[in-house]
């Protein structure tokens, strides 16, 4: 260095960095206002029904009596049937697809691949109502299944079975992701093993692979049974109107038929499902911990020829994929298009009446566009945040107490959704301490209980982020003389950038079409876009609420379409669809 | 530049000790190297020193100010003023050249202009002036080692830490770099830790080098000195490969050159003023074949380039094998030799 700088040496030193006095106070207070927050949101909320289920209400009668009725044991009959029977259909066809795919040389498996993740995306209330329009009477694959059965009267899809079906294709999804990560995991030398030991493909598969498969294949089952439970969307469009009842629905009709005075019932109602749920979660870490242990150095992920039958195959695949995939989205726009119910689509016939209808002329749906847009969009900015802070504090620095809140933030995601809404109910029906103002029948319950439910969506692929950062940039920062906080936003915060879009974009996705919390949360001039599917198709204004359906698929697959090109220069796995 | 002085500092992790009651004192303006095979506490020392681990005992100076005492309250990293050179570089991928090198002139809250002649001088020292609006990405392995090193002399940091700082070039660009940290010592005249395992890294470099073992430092001691005269069996096997004997009869050490036995043969010494010991390091260039000495059969000849190293058992003690450097055309395998003490140091007790 010059002799300039030589002379001057020791200024530095003798200054020390801005902010010193507060090393650490920085860091106390940006930890300690996120923890707040998040045990005020997802903590808080659960111990609140846990109280309410458990202890007597206000008469002295304890809440878990409640449910000695003929009608919860119905609805729990239910629930458990048409969880086990659309688990089976999920494992069935998710596992399917995923051998199908994953195991053979069939051709364009990224096309297939996003085909098999799409359910994943539509929210179960627009399935539903899709598959409701694919097979009303009139249309051609009503005609067809007509023909074949003879004739049915009311709607086919009406009552247990239609909303165990169409719930064994939603969470098909789920089967294929466990699946086709445990395919990849597949060493391929233990199936090149028994190839040379003379086993004919047939046998290898029987033999070897599928056993290999078991495990993931019963955990993804198990996964698909909890996302079933807590499902609301599809037995209310598809349960309702065949009077088969479940206890998600048993519980939204409680609450609006009887509003809070029934909130003890309905919170025991939620224990049920919560527990439910938990014996699901149970279950799948059981099938993983008895999964063997592969160890291989070699390739994994084997491929099995299919040879000259690979046509065919292909053909066969594509055909269900699309049946069960894109047709129904199809019923749906055209039912959007057509100016009534049972007028068939054609150019002379087609019209955008509904479409203007919702965004023009309709107020609830105009504002439903709005409020979902703007609290999905607080809430994807929101989580985002306090998963960044939160993420840094636990991996980065490893502070053992925020350590601890990540469990706590997971707990509102876990449980099912109508769970959580009472939960919500129950802490915010009060006037809030200091403020004096109940956020019950605002926007900003919707808000408070999406933040609770969505952190964990943006929380854990942060968490995983943060791990992988290399330490030594945050400590270069800190020798620098950079506090905590300044550290978090000028270091780390760029290098995570994608990361914390990508979680936000996941998060307003699923807030945007969100049914099941905001179904019980909702109040007049507040309404969400998933809510007025809902309340537009059981008012019978099917155009109307097939024109809202098919806006909410288009803003959903651009936007996922927009963090699938973003992802490419993302860390693998950091969409759920791009594994 | 500020001395640094550890006294009885100890860091454990889960009941071992990675750092064991270590003394060590380094003068203001001085190069110490912390050498030792890996996982023998050397980073683990470093990391104290930074502040990103806190000592269970001892404390720890840099300057006048007790930067850490086990137990007791403890400087931050980010007040202590302490410049530190990564392995992996540590370069901010956010920022390009001149930002990296700027940013904790900024956090000091550095008037703009000054900040900007700073970062020009320092990347003029490392010599990529011209780099300034690079991004690190596209920059070599070197040049992202020689903008680490400009990032942490802007600081103008008292104390300068290098964790192994060279351990991710190439052969070329080590000894061009070495070349640099020696003469930015001597410029800047700053107090330097370097850490490493490469010793003759560490004995190019270092005014004294430390050795360390097992949590503990060994010895202390200039690069000629710890080659000549190593404390402990440890450092004379770890530098340069000391072959340890044990002497037919235990020696009382004193200053100078004495007499010794070894496997029935009468050798010479060089010791220094110390209690009785019955073990000598000797070194493969300090042996020769010659007409008298300890028989040895020549087991294997290893050619060398400018010499061969022959590894030959000894006749009396066949659990022993002996390293021999031996210039001009070697014995062939088989043979018997003779061989000489012609250099040779008595282990201090």
């Amino acid at each position: 260095m010059t002799d300039g700088a030589a002379a001057s040496p020791n200024k530095l030193q003798l200054t020390p960095p801005r902010g010193r006095a507060s090393a650490g106070g920085g860091d106390r207070l940006l930890a300690g206002i996120v923890a707040a927050i998040v045990i005020g949101l997802c903590l808080v909320p659960m111990l609140r029904l846990l109280v309410e289920a458990l202890l007597p209400g206000k008469d002295g009668t304890l809440p878990l009596e409640s449910l000695w009725s003929h009608s919860v044991f119905k609805a729990g009959v239910n629930t458990l049937i048409s969880s086990i029977g659309s688990s089976i259909i999920s494992a069935a066809l998710g596992g399917g697809l995923a051998l199908a795919i994953g195991l053979t040389d069939i051709r364009r498996k990224g096309a297939l691949n996003l085909l098999c993740l799409l359910p994943l995306l539509i929210p179960p209330q627009i399935s539903a109502l899709a598959w409701i329009r694919l097979l009303d009477s009139g249309t051609p694959v009503r005609d067809a299944l007509e023909a074949i059965l003879g004739p049915i009267s009311g709607h086919p899809l009406y009552g247990g079975g239609g909303v165990t079906f169409v719930m064994g294709l939603e969470h098909a999804p789920l089967v294929f992701l466990t699946m086709m990560a445990a395919i990849r995991r597949l060493p391929c030398d233990l199936i090149e093993a028994a190839r040379s030991a003379g086993g004919r493909k047939r046998h290898v598969f029987a033999g070897i692979i599928l056993p290999l498969l078991q495990p993931a294949l019963f955990a993804g089952g198990a996964l698909a049974f909890v996302s079933a439970i807590g499902n609301f969307g599809t037995p209310a469009l598809l349960g309702i109107p065949g009077r088969f009842t479940v206890l998600t629905t048993l519980i939204y009709q409680r609450l609006s038929g009887f509003g809070p005075s029934v909130l003890g019932e309905t919170a025991a109602l939620g224990l049920v499902l919560a527990v439910l749920a938990g014996l699901g979660l149970i279950f799948q870490r059981e099938a993983f911990r008895r999964a063997p242990i592969l160890r291989s150095a070699g390739p994994s992920g084997p491929i099995l020829e299919l040879g000259r039958s690979r046509p065919v195959f292909a053909l066969a695949v594509w055909i269900v994929l699309l049946v069960l995939t894109v047709v129904p989205l199809l019923a749906l726009l055209a039912a959007s298009l057509v100016p009534a119910l049972g007028v068939p689509l054609s150019f002379a016939t087609a019209t955008f009446e509904n479409f203007t209808y919702v965004l023009t002329e309709y107020q609830p749906t105009q504002r439903a566009f709005l409020n979902s847009t703007l609290i999905s969009a607080a809430a994807a900015a929101i989580t985002a945040m306090l998963a960044l802070v939160l993420a840094y504090y636990a991996e980065v620095r490893r502070w053992r107490w925020i350590r601890a809140l990540d469990a706590a933030a997971d707990a509102p995601y876990a449980v099912p959704g109508t769970v959580l809404a009472i939960a919500m109910i129950l802490i915010f029906l009060k006037p809030l301490p200091l403020i004096g103002v109940s956020l019950y029948g605002t926007s900003l319950i919707i808000l408070a209980a999406y933040l609770s439910r969505f952190l964990a969506i943006v929380l854990r692929p942060l968490s995983a982020a943060m791990r992988q950062i290399d330490p030594t940039l945050e400590e270069a920062a800190r020798l620098a003389g950079a506090t905590g906080p300044r550290r978090l936003f000028g270091i780390i915060l760029p290098a995570l950038r994608p990361a914390v879009a990508s979680g936000a974009l996941l998060v307003f996705l699923t807030a945007f079409s969100e049914l099941t919390v905001s179904a019980l949360l909702w109040s007049q001039g507040h309404e969400t876009v998933g809510v007025m599917v809902f309340s537009l198709q059981s008012e019978g204004a099917a155009g109307p609420a097939a024109a809202v359906a098919s806006l909410t698929v288009f803003v959903i697959l651009a936007l996922a379409g927009l963090a699938t090109l973003a992802a490419r220069r993302m860390p693998k796995g950091t969409l759920p669809w791009m594994p | 530049m500020d001395a640094v002085t550890l006294s009885a500092v100890t860091k454990r992790f889960a009941d071992k000790a990675a750092v064991d009651r270590v003394d060590l004192d380094v003068a203001a303006g001085e190069f110490v190297a912390l050498l030792g095979p890996s996982g023998c506490g050397k980073t683990t020392l470093l990391r104290l020193l930074a502040g990103f681990e806190l000592p269970d005992q001892g404390a720890i100076t840099i300057g006048s100010r007790i930067v850490a005492q086990g137990g007791g309250a403890s400087v931050p990293p980010e007040a202590r003023g302490i410049g530190m050179v990564f392995q992996s570089y540590a370069l901010w991928p956010h920022m390009n050249v001149h930002e990296n090198v700027e940013y904790a002139l900024k956090i000091r809250g550095m008037a703009r202009g000054e900040r900007g002649k700073r970062v020009e001088r320092a990347l003029a020292v490392v010599g990529l002036p011209d780099r300034a609006k690079a991004m690190p990405e596209t920059l070599s392995g070197g040049q992202r080692q020689r903008v680490a090193l400009a990032r942490c002399i802007a600081m103008e940091p008292s104390v300068i830490l290098m964790d192994e700082p060279l351990a991710n070039l190439d052969v070329h660009l080590r000894d061009s770099l070495q070349a640099e940290f020696h003469r930015l010592h001597r410029q800047l005249g700053a107090t330097i830790l370097y850490v490493t395992h490469d010793q003759a890294e560490a004995m190019a470099l270092a005014d004294r080098v430390a050795v360390m073992h097992e949590g503990r430092i060994q010895q202390v001691a200039a690069p000629r000195r710890l080659y000549a005269e190593p404390a402990t069996p440890m450092v004379a096997d770890f530098v340069g490969r000391g072959l340890v004997v044990p002497l037919d009869e235990a020696v009382a050490g004193r200053s100078g050159v004495l007499e010794a036995k070894l496997w029935g043969h009468p050798i010479r010494l060089r010791a220094a003023e110390g209690g009785t010991s019955s073990f000598a390091c000797l070194r493969p260039e300090g042996l020769a074949i010659a007409a008298q000495g300890i028989l040895a059969k020549v087991e294997r000849a290893v050619f060398e380039g400018a010499a061969t190293m022959l590894h030959c058992r000894v006749a009396q003690a066949p659990e022993h094998l002996i390293r021999l450097l031996h210039r001009g055309e070697p014995p062939a395998e088989g043979t018997e030799v003779n061989v000489a003490v012609e250099d040779g140091w008595l282990l201090p007790a």
